[in-house]
């Protein structure tokens, strides 16, 4: 959890009174808050920790880290919904 | 090299090792704080490829490792009570407290719910307000904005059912108590960039100054980081020492004024213990009085725990680059990844994890 992760802003909107984005990762989708970069268009690249843009990052920079991020298996562990995550913790503990 | 075709670029990462080959006539150690740069250096074998002269010591910069015991245990006591909806991020799972972990009480039947996003665990509270729900706020200033912004929203917008347990530390003053601490060998830094993107870099000239040490603002990213530790030795021989930012693609100077203002409405700083370090003082944030409602720990009260760490586990001599995780006697035998004496062997970002995912074959074959 303590990465940050490069994704395309896909769409803007509201949700009760906040900024929200559905960002793209690569192909996986996921709805991201965008209260602290509120100015970032469709379009433009952040960088999301936990659920929140905390910078926007140039076009080319953002698809060289995601590559690299494939590459070392990082997208899928950090991309990772909470069934999977519960199932890892599972398997690790060997229950 | 057997790691170099690895990198996204190889032809880079060689320049870049030639480089820090050709400038490095003295010993030198240096720190990583971030444990994402921890894990990336010893998956892509970084340390092996440097010269003989430099030394990477891994800092405490896993926020699940530093997460302090008493901590873990106040959640754990608090997850067991059945009218709470104890909401975390997956890594908390596995991390041992004094007697057992969150993922035991979860298969006891504890409402246990790893989320992505605190917001999740906002929206829980809201679709089942009979509930107490309470998330688990750890991490340093990178995700200090996010458990901010629930808090601030739980308030907002009335969500009275909702709370935080908040163990939030923050870097600078580590990078101090490091410096201050009299077995201290590091000799410059690698500031997490990440971090960096939240709070900007103007917290750390003064570190830098007092304690005569270069910091380099760093990436995870094996490339950034190869540049990032060039930048540091050259630094080093020249005698400098001085801040430099070398991933400015992700870090602006003032970093992220939004954040930063949210931080500073709803939290304040606090002394803070360090899990395997001790107590750092003004290391770490609390809820500031304004949201003082929404602190889990006065919600439920849970005072009197008494903690018992594992007797032979040498964590916190590993998170403060003493030894390396191999040398502790019970890495790989008594302690794996599944069964963890430390959180450092539980969080992928913990030195003894990652040594045990892509060490552990190495030192076998080297008896
Ligand atoms: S190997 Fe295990 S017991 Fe040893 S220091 Fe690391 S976490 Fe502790």
């Amino acid at each position: 959890m303590c990465l940050a992760v490069p994704g395309r802003v896909t769409e803007v909107y509201e949700e009760s009174g906040t900024t929200m984005a559905s960002v793209d990762f690569g192909g996986v989708g996921k709805k991201v808050c965008l209260a602290y970069l509120p100015d970032i268009e469709v379009g433009e690249y952040v960088i999301v920790h936990v659920g929140f843009a905390i910078q926007r990052l140039d076009e080319e920079s953002a698809k060289e880290t995601l590559a690299t991020f494939e590459r070392m298996g990082i997208l899928t562990e950090e991309l990772a919904g909470p069934e999977e995550q519960v199932a890892r913790a599972a398997q690790e503990a060997g229950r | 090299m057997k790691y170099l075709d690895e990198f996204s670029d190889p032809d880079l990462a060689r320049a870049l090792l030639d480089q820090i080959h050709e400038a490095t006539t003295g010993q030198w150690a240096l720190m990583e704080v971030c444990g994402g740069q921890t894990h990336s250096i010893i998956r892509h074998g970084i340390d092996q490829l440097l010269p003989d002269g430099i030394e990477m010591i891994h800092g405490p910069g896993c926020p699940v490792c530093v997460t302090p015991l008493a901590v873990i245990d106040k959640a754990l006591e608090i997850a067991r009570r059945p009218e709470v909806i104890f909401c975390s991020f997956g890594d908390m799972l596995r991390v041992p407290g004094s007697r057992d972990d969150l993922f035991t009480i979860k298969s006891q039947g504890g409402d246990v719910r790893v989320v992505y996003s605190p917001l999740d665990a906002l929206r829980i509270a809201q679709d089942e307000p009979e509930r107490e729900v309470v998330f688990f706020g750890i991490g340093f200033e990178t995700t200090a904005p996010a458990n901010a912004m629930a808090v601030h929203q739980a308030r907002r917008l009335g969500v009275g059912n909702f709370s935080l347990l908040v163990s939030h530390v923050l870097v600078p003053p580590a990078i101090e108590a490091i410096m201050e601490s009299p077995s201290c060998r590091v000799q410059g830094f690698l500031a997490a960039g990440h971090v960096c993107s939240v709070m900007g870099t103007s917290e750390y000239p003064p570190l830098a100054q007092r304690y005569q040490v270069p910091i380099v603002v760093t990436g995870f990213e094996p490339l950034d980081l190869l540049e990032g530790i060039r930048r540091t030795v050259v630094q080093l021989e020249e005698g400098r020492h001085e801040v430099e930012n070398a991933y400015p693609r992700a870090v602006p100077a003032e970093g992220n004024p939004a954040a930063k203002a949210m931080l500073e409405d709803v939290f304040e700083v606090t002394d803070r213990t360090w899990r395997g370090i001790g107590e750092i003082p003004r290391s770490g944030w609390r809820l500031s009085p304004r949201y003082a409602d929404f602190d889990a720990e006065r919600r439920f009260s849970v005072e009197g725990i008494d903690t018992a760490e594992s007797a032979i586990c040498r964590s916190g001599e590993v998170l403060q680059g003493l030894i390396k995780p191999p040398q502790c006697e019970a890495f790989g035998r008594e302690c794996t990844p599944r069964n963890p004496l430390g959180a450092t062997m539980v969080s992928s970002e913990g030195a003894c994890a990652a040594y045990y995912a892509y060490r552990r074959l190495d030192l076998v074959e080297a008896g």
